[in-house]
Protein backbone atom coordinates (compact mmCIF):
# COMPACT_ATOMS: atom_id res chain seq x y z
CA UNK A 1 0.00 0.00 0.00
CA UNK A 2 1.79 3.59 -0.89
CA UNK A 3 1.32 6.76 1.23
CA UNK A 4 -2.65 7.99 0.95
CA UNK A 5 -0.40 11.77 0.69
CA UNK A 6 2.87 11.76 -1.09
CA UNK A 7 1.49 8.51 -3.27
CA UNK A 8 5.32 7.86 -3.55
CA UNK A 9 6.37 5.79 -0.20
CA UNK A 10 5.03 2.85 1.17
CA UNK A 11 2.61 3.65 3.76
CA UNK A 12 3.97 2.25 7.16
CA UNK A 13 2.20 4.34 9.93
CA UNK A 14 -1.80 3.16 9.69
CA UNK A 15 -3.70 5.46 11.68
CA UNK A 16 -7.48 5.40 12.88
CA UNK A 17 -9.21 9.11 13.68
CA UNK A 18 -12.23 9.34 15.61
CA UNK A 19 -13.72 12.44 14.81
CA UNK A 20 -17.07 13.18 15.67
CA UNK A 21 -18.25 9.42 15.93
CA UNK A 22 -17.26 8.90 12.37
CA UNK A 23 -14.07 6.53 12.48
CA UNK A 24 -11.72 7.49 10.14
CA UNK A 25 -8.61 5.37 8.54
CA UNK A 26 -5.85 6.72 6.89
CA UNK A 27 -2.21 5.64 6.21
CA UNK A 28 0.91 7.44 5.54
CA UNK A 29 4.68 6.73 5.05
CA UNK A 30 6.91 7.76 7.76
CA UNK A 31 7.86 11.37 6.76
CA UNK A 32 4.74 12.41 5.64
CA UNK A 33 3.27 10.78 9.28
CA UNK A 34 5.93 13.10 10.82
CA UNK A 35 5.45 16.27 8.45
CA UNK A 36 1.49 15.93 9.91
CA UNK A 37 3.03 16.01 13.41
CA UNK A 38 1.98 12.32 14.10
CA UNK A 39 4.47 11.22 16.65
CA UNK A 40 6.83 8.07 14.85
CA UNK A 41 8.88 6.17 17.60
CA UNK A 42 11.36 4.06 15.61
CA UNK A 43 11.33 1.45 18.40
CA UNK A 44 8.08 0.16 19.51
CA UNK A 45 7.88 0.89 23.30
CA UNK A 46 6.77 -2.31 25.09
CA UNK A 47 4.90 -0.39 27.76
CA UNK A 48 2.80 1.01 25.29
CA UNK A 49 1.89 -2.43 23.54
CA UNK A 50 1.69 -3.21 27.09
CA UNK A 51 -1.15 -0.41 28.29
CA UNK A 52 -2.95 -1.03 24.90
CA UNK A 53 -3.58 -5.00 25.71
CA UNK A 54 -4.42 -3.88 29.07
CA UNK A 55 -7.12 -1.46 28.27
CA UNK A 56 -8.74 -3.86 25.50
CA UNK A 57 -8.87 -6.41 28.56
CA UNK A 58 -10.79 -3.68 30.43
CA UNK A 59 -12.75 -2.66 28.14
CA UNK A 60 -14.02 -5.95 27.82
CA UNK A 61 -14.67 -6.08 30.96
CA UNK A 62 -12.66 -7.66 33.19
CA UNK A 63 -10.36 -7.55 35.59
CA UNK A 64 -11.11 -3.81 36.51
CA UNK A 65 -12.33 -3.49 39.60
CA UNK A 66 -9.70 -6.36 41.28
CA UNK A 67 -7.63 -4.61 43.82
CA UNK A 68 -4.42 -6.51 45.76
CA UNK A 69 -5.05 -7.08 49.12
CA UNK A 70 -1.55 -6.73 49.66
CA UNK A 71 0.00 -4.05 48.37
CA UNK A 72 -3.21 -1.80 47.33
CA UNK A 73 -2.31 -2.20 43.56
CA UNK A 74 -5.54 -1.44 41.84
CA UNK A 75 -6.12 -2.77 38.10
CA UNK A 76 -6.20 0.85 36.73
CA UNK A 77 -2.88 1.66 38.27
CA UNK A 78 -1.18 -1.29 36.71
CA UNK A 79 -3.12 -0.58 33.77
CA UNK A 80 -1.45 2.82 33.45
CA UNK A 81 2.00 2.12 34.72
CA UNK A 82 2.41 -1.34 33.81
CA UNK A 83 4.31 -2.22 36.45
CA UNK A 84 3.14 -4.22 39.36
CA UNK A 85 3.27 -3.47 43.34
CA UNK A 86 4.16 -6.96 44.82
CA UNK A 87 4.37 -10.52 43.92
CA UNK A 88 1.22 -11.46 44.47
CA UNK A 89 -0.25 -9.27 41.83
CA UNK A 90 0.49 -11.65 39.86
CA UNK A 91 -2.30 -13.76 40.99
CA UNK A 92 -4.51 -10.95 41.52
CA UNK A 93 -4.34 -10.09 37.79
CA UNK A 94 -3.49 -13.30 36.62
CA UNK A 95 -6.62 -13.15 34.34
CA UNK A 96 -5.30 -10.33 32.65
CA UNK A 97 -1.85 -11.42 33.02
CA UNK A 98 -2.25 -14.53 31.01
CA UNK A 99 -2.62 -12.71 28.00
CA UNK A 100 0.04 -10.22 28.38
CA UNK A 101 2.55 -12.93 29.13
CA UNK A 102 1.17 -14.57 26.06
CA UNK A 103 1.82 -11.83 23.27
CA UNK A 104 5.22 -10.83 25.16
CA UNK A 105 6.92 -13.65 25.34
CA UNK A 106 4.73 -15.97 23.50
CA UNK A 107 4.75 -18.31 26.63
CA UNK A 108 2.87 -18.59 30.24
CA UNK A 109 5.46 -20.47 32.28
CA UNK A 110 9.18 -20.57 33.37
CA UNK A 111 11.29 -23.29 32.35
CA UNK A 112 14.92 -21.18 33.73
CA UNK A 113 16.69 -21.41 36.43
CA UNK A 114 15.58 -22.55 40.38
CA UNK A 115 16.81 -20.58 42.86
CA UNK A 116 18.99 -23.37 44.68
CA UNK A 117 17.12 -21.91 48.24
CA UNK A 118 14.70 -23.83 49.31
CA UNK A 119 11.65 -22.70 51.32
CA UNK A 120 10.79 -19.92 49.22
CA UNK A 121 7.46 -20.98 48.93
CA UNK A 122 4.76 -18.37 47.60
CA UNK A 123 2.60 -18.18 50.70
CA UNK A 124 5.33 -17.79 52.92
CA UNK A 125 6.45 -14.91 51.03
CA UNK A 126 3.21 -13.39 51.06
CA UNK A 127 2.68 -13.47 54.80
CA UNK A 128 6.49 -12.39 55.40
CA UNK A 129 4.94 -9.68 53.37
CA UNK A 130 1.47 -9.01 55.35
CA UNK A 131 3.47 -9.13 58.60
CA UNK A 132 6.30 -6.49 57.73
CA UNK A 133 3.13 -4.32 57.02
CA UNK A 134 1.73 -5.01 60.65
CA UNK A 135 5.13 -4.39 62.15
CA UNK A 136 5.51 -0.93 60.29
CA UNK A 137 1.29 0.04 61.69
CA UNK A 138 2.83 -1.08 65.08
CA UNK A 139 5.95 0.92 65.38
CA UNK A 140 4.35 3.99 63.66
CA UNK A 141 1.05 3.15 66.37
CA UNK A 142 3.53 3.26 69.16
CA UNK A 143 2.80 -0.41 69.91
CA UNK A 144 6.22 -1.49 70.72
CA UNK A 145 5.10 -4.89 72.45
CA UNK A 146 3.53 -6.23 69.31
CA UNK A 147 6.17 -4.48 67.37
CA UNK A 148 9.45 -6.45 69.33
CA UNK A 149 7.16 -10.06 68.74
CA UNK A 150 6.22 -9.38 64.95
CA UNK A 151 10.01 -8.49 64.69
CA UNK A 152 10.84 -11.71 66.23
CA UNK A 153 8.19 -13.76 64.38
CA UNK A 154 9.59 -11.82 61.03
CA UNK A 155 13.32 -13.20 61.88
CA UNK A 156 12.18 -16.29 61.62
CA UNK A 157 10.01 -16.28 59.09
CA UNK A 158 13.35 -15.63 57.44
CA UNK A 159 15.34 -18.08 55.78
CA UNK A 160 18.68 -18.78 58.15
CA UNK A 161 22.23 -17.54 56.52
CA UNK A 162 20.29 -14.25 55.31
CA UNK A 163 22.00 -11.15 55.74
CA UNK A 164 19.86 -9.18 58.71
CA UNK B 1 38.23 2.51 45.09
CA UNK B 2 37.01 5.93 44.45
CA UNK B 3 34.80 7.48 42.38
CA UNK B 4 36.80 9.72 40.49
CA UNK B 5 39.22 6.83 40.07
CA UNK B 6 36.56 5.11 38.23
CA UNK B 7 35.40 7.60 36.38
CA UNK B 8 38.39 8.27 34.82
CA UNK B 9 39.72 4.75 34.34
CA UNK B 10 39.48 3.29 31.08
CA UNK B 11 36.33 1.22 30.52
CA UNK B 12 37.48 -2.58 30.18
CA UNK B 13 34.71 -3.32 28.03
CA UNK B 14 35.78 -0.76 25.12
CA UNK B 15 39.16 -2.49 25.20
CA UNK B 16 40.27 -3.90 21.77
CA UNK B 17 41.14 -7.73 21.61
CA UNK B 18 37.66 -9.41 22.66
CA UNK B 19 36.48 -12.06 20.28
CA UNK B 20 35.09 -10.32 16.96
CA UNK B 21 36.14 -7.12 18.46
CA UNK B 22 36.25 -5.23 15.20
CA UNK B 23 32.26 -5.79 14.80
CA UNK B 24 31.04 -6.54 18.19
CA UNK B 25 31.77 -3.80 20.95
CA UNK B 26 30.46 -5.67 24.06
CA UNK B 27 28.25 -8.64 25.60
CA UNK B 28 26.23 -7.73 28.47
CA UNK B 29 23.73 -10.14 31.10
CA UNK B 30 21.76 -8.67 32.95
CA UNK B 31 19.67 -10.26 35.82
CA UNK B 32 16.48 -9.05 37.34
CA UNK B 33 15.53 -9.91 40.75
CA UNK B 34 13.64 -8.95 43.63
CA UNK B 35 13.90 -9.60 47.44
CA UNK B 36 10.68 -11.94 48.72
CA UNK B 37 8.00 -10.97 51.17
CA UNK B 38 8.62 -7.05 49.77
CA UNK B 39 6.14 -5.39 47.72
CA UNK B 40 8.00 -3.90 44.48
CA UNK B 41 10.16 -0.75 44.23
CA UNK B 42 7.10 1.63 43.36
CA UNK B 43 4.82 0.14 46.23
CA UNK B 44 7.84 0.54 48.79
CA UNK B 45 6.97 3.76 51.21
CA UNK B 46 10.74 6.20 52.26
CA UNK B 47 11.61 4.04 55.56
CA UNK B 48 10.68 1.24 53.46
CA UNK B 49 13.32 1.81 50.65
CA UNK B 50 15.59 2.76 53.39
CA UNK B 51 15.83 -0.41 54.60
CA UNK B 52 15.75 -2.48 51.71
CA UNK B 53 18.71 -0.50 50.24
CA UNK B 54 20.87 -0.86 53.47
CA UNK B 55 19.12 -4.73 53.32
CA UNK B 56 20.79 -5.05 49.70
CA UNK B 57 23.97 -3.32 50.41
CA UNK B 58 25.05 -5.37 53.20
CA UNK B 59 23.94 -9.00 51.38
CA UNK B 60 25.97 -7.46 48.17
CA UNK B 61 29.12 -6.42 50.20
CA UNK B 62 29.22 -10.05 51.85
CA UNK B 63 28.40 -12.03 49.10
CA UNK B 64 31.07 -10.17 46.84
CA UNK B 65 33.63 -8.98 50.02
CA UNK B 66 34.86 -5.44 49.88
CA UNK B 67 37.81 -5.73 48.45
CA UNK B 68 35.88 -6.43 44.88
CA UNK B 69 32.96 -3.73 45.31
CA UNK B 70 32.45 -0.94 46.15
CA UNK B 71 29.02 0.66 46.98
CA UNK B 72 28.13 4.08 45.98
CA UNK B 73 24.72 5.64 47.48
CA UNK B 74 22.94 7.34 44.25
CA UNK B 75 20.82 10.01 46.19
CA UNK B 76 24.17 11.97 47.28
CA UNK B 77 26.07 12.10 44.39
CA UNK B 78 26.79 14.80 41.93
CA UNK B 79 24.48 14.64 38.90
CA UNK B 80 28.01 14.91 36.76
CA UNK B 81 29.02 11.67 38.21
CA UNK B 82 25.82 9.76 37.64
CA UNK B 83 25.90 10.83 34.38
CA UNK B 84 29.84 9.28 34.15
CA UNK B 85 28.03 5.84 35.00
CA UNK B 86 25.28 5.87 32.83
CA UNK B 87 27.87 6.89 30.15
CA UNK B 88 30.07 4.02 31.42
CA UNK B 89 26.52 1.52 31.17
CA UNK B 90 27.58 0.70 34.66
CA UNK B 91 23.60 2.10 36.09
CA UNK B 92 20.71 3.18 34.12
CA UNK B 93 19.07 5.87 33.36
CA UNK B 94 16.49 4.85 35.06
CA UNK B 95 18.44 4.63 38.49
CA UNK B 96 20.27 7.77 37.93
CA UNK B 97 17.29 9.80 37.13
CA UNK B 98 15.24 7.90 39.83
CA UNK B 99 14.53 9.30 43.68
CA UNK B 100 14.83 8.53 47.15
CA UNK B 101 17.65 5.71 48.67
CA UNK B 102 19.21 3.96 46.06
CA UNK B 103 22.30 2.37 45.34
CA UNK B 104 24.98 0.59 43.25
CA UNK B 105 28.12 -1.81 43.75
CA UNK B 106 30.92 -2.09 41.26
CA UNK B 107 33.20 -4.19 41.27
CA UNK B 108 37.00 -2.75 40.82
CA UNK B 109 37.36 -4.42 37.64
CA UNK B 110 33.92 -2.55 36.16
CA UNK B 111 32.86 -6.05 35.10
CA UNK B 112 29.84 -6.29 37.48
CA UNK B 113 27.57 -3.88 38.59
CA UNK B 114 24.52 -4.43 41.34
CA UNK B 115 22.02 -1.76 41.12
CA UNK B 116 19.65 -1.12 43.66
CA UNK B 117 16.51 0.42 43.91
CA UNK B 118 15.71 0.38 40.31
CA UNK B 119 12.26 -0.47 39.11
CA UNK B 120 13.25 -3.95 40.51
CA UNK B 121 14.55 -4.15 43.84
CA UNK B 122 17.79 -5.86 42.65
CA UNK B 123 19.83 -5.78 38.92
CA UNK B 124 22.39 -7.60 38.54
CA UNK B 125 24.93 -7.23 35.70
CA UNK B 126 28.01 -8.43 33.74
CA UNK B 127 29.72 -6.54 30.73
CA UNK B 128 32.41 -8.32 28.73
CA UNK B 129 34.15 -7.14 26.00
CA UNK B 130 33.90 -8.66 22.04
CA UNK B 131 31.19 -11.44 21.94
CA UNK B 132 31.36 -14.11 24.51
CA UNK B 133 27.35 -14.01 25.48
CA UNK B 134 28.25 -17.66 27.47
CA UNK B 135 31.15 -16.69 29.46
CA UNK B 136 28.69 -13.15 30.31
CA UNK B 137 25.92 -15.92 31.52
CA UNK B 138 28.20 -18.12 33.36
CA UNK B 139 29.50 -15.07 35.66
CA UNK B 140 25.97 -13.33 35.64
CA UNK B 141 24.60 -17.31 37.26
CA UNK B 142 27.73 -17.66 39.46
CA UNK B 143 27.10 -13.88 41.16
CA UNK B 144 23.48 -14.75 41.09
CA UNK B 145 24.30 -18.04 43.19
CA UNK B 146 26.90 -16.09 45.29
CA UNK B 147 24.02 -13.23 45.95
CA UNK B 148 21.08 -16.13 46.77
CA UNK B 149 23.03 -17.31 49.53
CA UNK B 150 22.16 -14.01 51.50
CA UNK B 151 18.93 -12.99 50.04
CA UNK B 152 15.69 -14.98 49.32
CA UNK B 153 13.95 -13.81 45.72
CA UNK B 154 10.71 -13.60 44.93
CA UNK B 155 10.34 -16.90 42.92
CA UNK B 156 7.29 -18.19 41.66
CA UNK B 157 7.45 -21.94 40.22
CA UNK B 158 4.87 -21.26 37.66
CA UNK B 159 6.72 -17.87 36.59
CA UNK B 160 9.73 -17.99 37.76
CA UNK B 161 11.76 -14.70 39.25
CA UNK B 162 8.33 -12.50 39.66
CA UNK B 163 9.23 -8.56 38.20
CA UNK B 164 7.76 -5.51 38.69
CA UNK B 165 7.48 -5.49 35.15
CA UNK B 166 5.75 -8.69 33.24
CA UNK B 167 7.81 -7.92 30.30
CA UNK B 168 10.65 -9.09 32.39
CA UNK B 169 9.50 -12.26 34.78
CA UNK B 170 10.57 -15.61 34.40
CA UNK B 171 14.60 -15.72 33.84
CA UNK B 172 14.76 -12.47 34.31
CA UNK B 173 16.99 -12.19 31.92
CA UNK B 174 18.54 -9.61 29.31
CA UNK B 175 21.70 -10.53 27.33
CA UNK B 176 22.31 -7.83 24.83
CA UNK B 177 25.12 -7.51 22.17
CA UNK B 178 26.71 -3.81 20.85
CA UNK B 179 27.39 -3.68 17.69
CA UNK B 180 28.95 -1.44 15.73
CA UNK B 181 28.19 -1.67 12.04
CA UNK B 182 28.48 1.64 9.90
CA UNK B 183 28.97 -0.64 6.87
CA UNK B 184 25.08 -1.66 7.14
CA UNK B 185 24.47 2.08 7.92
CA UNK B 186 26.33 3.05 4.95
CA UNK B 187 25.21 0.86 2.03
CA UNK B 188 21.50 1.34 3.52
CA UNK B 189 21.12 -2.33 4.42
CA UNK B 190 20.40 -1.72 8.36
CA UNK B 191 16.56 -1.12 8.12
CA UNK B 192 16.59 -4.93 6.53
CA UNK B 193 18.43 -6.09 9.47
CA UNK B 194 16.35 -4.63 12.19
CA UNK B 195 13.22 -6.40 10.37
CA UNK B 196 14.62 -9.96 10.32
CA UNK B 197 15.57 -9.16 14.25
CA UNK B 198 11.95 -8.30 15.57
CA UNK B 199 10.63 -11.01 14.06
CA UNK B 200 12.68 -13.37 15.77
CA UNK B 201 11.32 -11.30 19.38
CA UNK B 202 14.88 -9.79 19.79
CA UNK B 203 14.62 -5.86 20.64
CA UNK B 204 17.19 -3.42 18.51
CA UNK B 205 18.01 -0.60 20.29
CA UNK B 206 20.60 2.33 20.55
CA UNK B 207 23.86 2.90 22.39
CA UNK B 208 21.98 4.23 25.12
CA UNK B 209 19.41 1.78 25.54
CA UNK B 210 15.71 2.19 25.20
CA UNK B 211 14.24 5.31 23.24
CA UNK B 212 17.36 6.44 22.30
CA UNK B 213 19.32 6.87 18.86
CA UNK B 214 21.81 4.90 17.21
CA UNK B 215 24.95 6.86 17.56
CA UNK B 216 28.26 6.14 15.82
CA UNK B 217 26.25 3.81 13.90
CA UNK B 218 26.56 1.62 17.69
CA UNK B 219 23.22 -0.91 18.39
CA UNK B 220 22.67 -3.23 20.85
CA UNK B 221 20.74 -6.37 20.46
CA UNK B 222 18.76 -8.00 22.57
CA UNK B 223 16.06 -10.74 23.69
CA UNK B 224 12.65 -9.60 23.75
CA UNK B 225 11.35 -12.32 25.42
CA UNK B 226 12.14 -13.87 28.99
CA UNK B 227 9.79 -16.40 29.91
CA UNK B 228 9.18 -19.75 28.72
CA UNK B 229 12.94 -20.08 27.58
CA UNK B 230 15.60 -21.44 29.80
CA UNK B 231 18.90 -18.83 29.76
CA UNK B 232 20.61 -20.95 27.32
CA UNK B 233 17.47 -21.41 24.83
CA UNK B 234 17.41 -17.34 25.13
CA UNK B 235 21.03 -17.42 24.75
CA UNK B 236 21.15 -19.67 22.06
CA UNK B 237 18.86 -17.40 19.91
CA UNK B 238 20.72 -14.41 20.63
CA UNK B 239 24.11 -16.19 19.44
CA UNK B 240 22.68 -17.92 15.94
CA UNK B 241 21.75 -14.16 15.40
CA UNK B 242 24.80 -12.39 15.76
CA UNK B 243 27.12 -14.48 13.46
CA UNK B 244 24.80 -13.73 10.55
CA UNK B 245 24.53 -9.80 11.43
CA UNK B 246 28.54 -10.00 11.36
CA UNK B 247 28.93 -11.60 8.47
CA UNK B 248 26.44 -9.22 6.81
CA UNK B 249 28.56 -5.97 7.84
CA UNK B 250 31.48 -7.83 6.81
CA UNK B 251 30.10 -8.23 3.23
CA UNK B 252 28.67 -5.04 3.57
CA UNK B 253 32.07 -4.08 4.01
CA UNK B 254 33.97 -6.04 1.15
CA UNK B 255 31.22 -4.12 -0.96
CA UNK B 256 32.33 -1.34 -0.45
CA UNK B 257 35.73 -1.33 -0.55
CA UNK B 258 35.20 -3.13 -4.14
CA UNK B 259 33.17 -0.82 -5.33
CA UNK B 260 33.26 2.48 -4.00
CA UNK B 261 36.89 2.67 -2.51
CA UNK B 262 37.11 6.41 -3.31
CA UNK B 263 33.77 7.27 -1.59
CA UNK B 264 34.67 5.06 1.54
CA UNK B 265 38.48 6.61 1.84
CA UNK B 266 37.32 9.71 1.48
CA UNK B 267 34.67 9.35 4.53
CA UNK B 268 37.00 8.01 6.62
CA UNK B 269 39.68 10.70 6.01
CA UNK B 270 38.03 13.14 6.22
CA UNK B 271 36.00 12.14 9.67
CA UNK B 272 40.38 11.75 10.61
CA UNK B 273 41.13 15.21 9.01
CA UNK B 274 38.28 16.79 11.32
CA UNK B 275 38.82 14.58 14.55
CA UNK B 276 42.63 15.60 14.56
CA UNK B 277 41.78 19.64 13.72
CA UNK B 278 38.87 20.97 15.00
CA UNK B 279 38.64 23.43 17.49
CA UNK B 280 34.80 22.91 18.56
CA UNK B 281 32.74 19.75 17.95
CA UNK B 282 29.19 18.36 19.62
CA UNK B 283 29.41 14.87 21.06
CA UNK B 284 27.20 13.26 18.57
CA UNK B 285 29.32 14.98 15.52
CA UNK B 286 32.47 13.07 17.56
CA UNK B 287 30.34 9.67 17.46
CA UNK B 288 29.61 9.72 13.84
CA UNK B 289 33.31 10.37 13.04
CA UNK B 290 35.09 8.30 15.32
CA UNK B 291 32.70 5.64 13.56
CA UNK B 292 34.29 6.43 10.56
CA UNK B 293 37.72 6.44 11.83
CA UNK B 294 37.10 3.05 13.46
CA UNK B 295 36.21 1.67 10.34
CA UNK B 296 38.90 2.86 8.32
CA UNK B 297 41.20 1.24 11.01
CA UNK B 298 39.61 -2.26 11.24
CA UNK B 299 39.82 -2.21 7.07
CA UNK B 300 43.50 -1.40 6.79
CA UNK B 301 42.85 1.72 5.26
CA UNK B 302 43.67 4.38 7.76
CA UNK B 303 47.20 2.79 9.40
CA UNK B 304 49.11 3.95 12.66
CA UNK B 305 46.20 5.10 14.36
CA UNK B 306 45.75 3.86 18.25
CA UNK B 307 42.59 1.54 18.21
CA UNK B 308 42.32 1.90 22.00
CA UNK B 309 42.64 5.26 21.75
CA UNK B 310 39.90 5.71 19.38
CA UNK B 311 37.64 2.86 21.20
CA UNK B 312 37.90 4.82 24.21
CA UNK B 313 36.79 8.03 23.02
CA UNK B 314 33.67 6.62 22.21
CA UNK B 315 33.08 7.02 25.72
CA UNK B 316 35.44 9.74 27.28
CA UNK B 317 34.32 12.56 24.43
CA UNK B 318 30.45 12.22 26.17
CA UNK B 319 29.16 15.07 27.41
CA UNK B 320 29.30 13.86 31.41
CA UNK B 321 32.83 12.47 30.77
CA UNK B 322 34.02 15.40 29.00
CA UNK B 323 33.55 17.66 31.98
CA UNK B 324 34.93 15.30 34.37
CA UNK B 325 37.92 15.07 32.73
CA UNK B 326 38.19 18.74 32.63
CA UNK B 327 37.49 18.61 36.21
CA UNK B 328 34.77 21.26 36.03
CA UNK B 329 31.19 21.80 34.84
CA UNK B 330 31.35 23.30 30.86
CA UNK B 331 28.56 24.96 29.38
CA UNK B 332 27.88 23.41 25.99
CA UNK B 333 29.98 25.81 24.18
CA UNK B 334 32.68 25.41 25.90
CA UNK B 335 32.34 21.89 26.38
CA UNK B 336 32.68 20.97 22.47
CA UNK B 337 35.56 23.59 22.59
CA UNK B 338 37.65 21.33 25.44
CA UNK B 339 35.92 18.22 23.71
CA UNK B 340 37.89 19.14 20.22
CA UNK B 341 40.95 19.81 22.39
CA UNK B 342 40.74 16.06 24.23
CA UNK B 343 40.97 14.32 20.60
CA UNK B 344 43.38 16.31 19.21
CA UNK B 345 45.89 15.04 22.54
CA UNK B 346 44.84 11.72 22.07
CA UNK B 347 45.09 11.47 18.67
CA UNK B 348 48.35 12.40 19.12
CA UNK B 349 47.49 16.23 16.70
CA UNK B 350 48.20 19.35 17.98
Amino acid sequence: MLCQRCKKQPATVHLTEILQNEKRERHLCEDCAREEGVAVKAQINLQDILSGMLEAHETAGRGANLTCPDCGTTYAEFRNQGRLGCPHDYEVFSDALKEVLEKVHGAAEHTGKLPRRAGADLAGQRQLMQLRRQLQAAVEGEKYEEAARLRDLIKNKEAPGETR
Amino acid sequence: MKLDELILSPSPWLAPGGPQSDIVLSTRVRLARNVAGRPFSTRLRPEERQDLEAYLRRAVLSAFGTHTITWFELADMPEIDRRCLVERHLISRELAAGEGVRGVGIDHAQRTAVMAGEEDHLRLQVIFPGLQLHEAWLEADSLDNRLEEHVTFAFSPRLGYLTACPTNVGTGMRASVMLHLPALVLTKQIEKVFRAVARMRLAVRGLYGEGTQATGDIYQISNQASLGRSEDEILKALGAVIPQIIAYEQQARHVLAGESPTMLDDRIYRAWGILTHARTISSDETLALLSAVRLGIHMGRLRGVDLAAVNELFLLTRPGHIQKIRGAELPEPQRDVARAEYIRKRLGAT
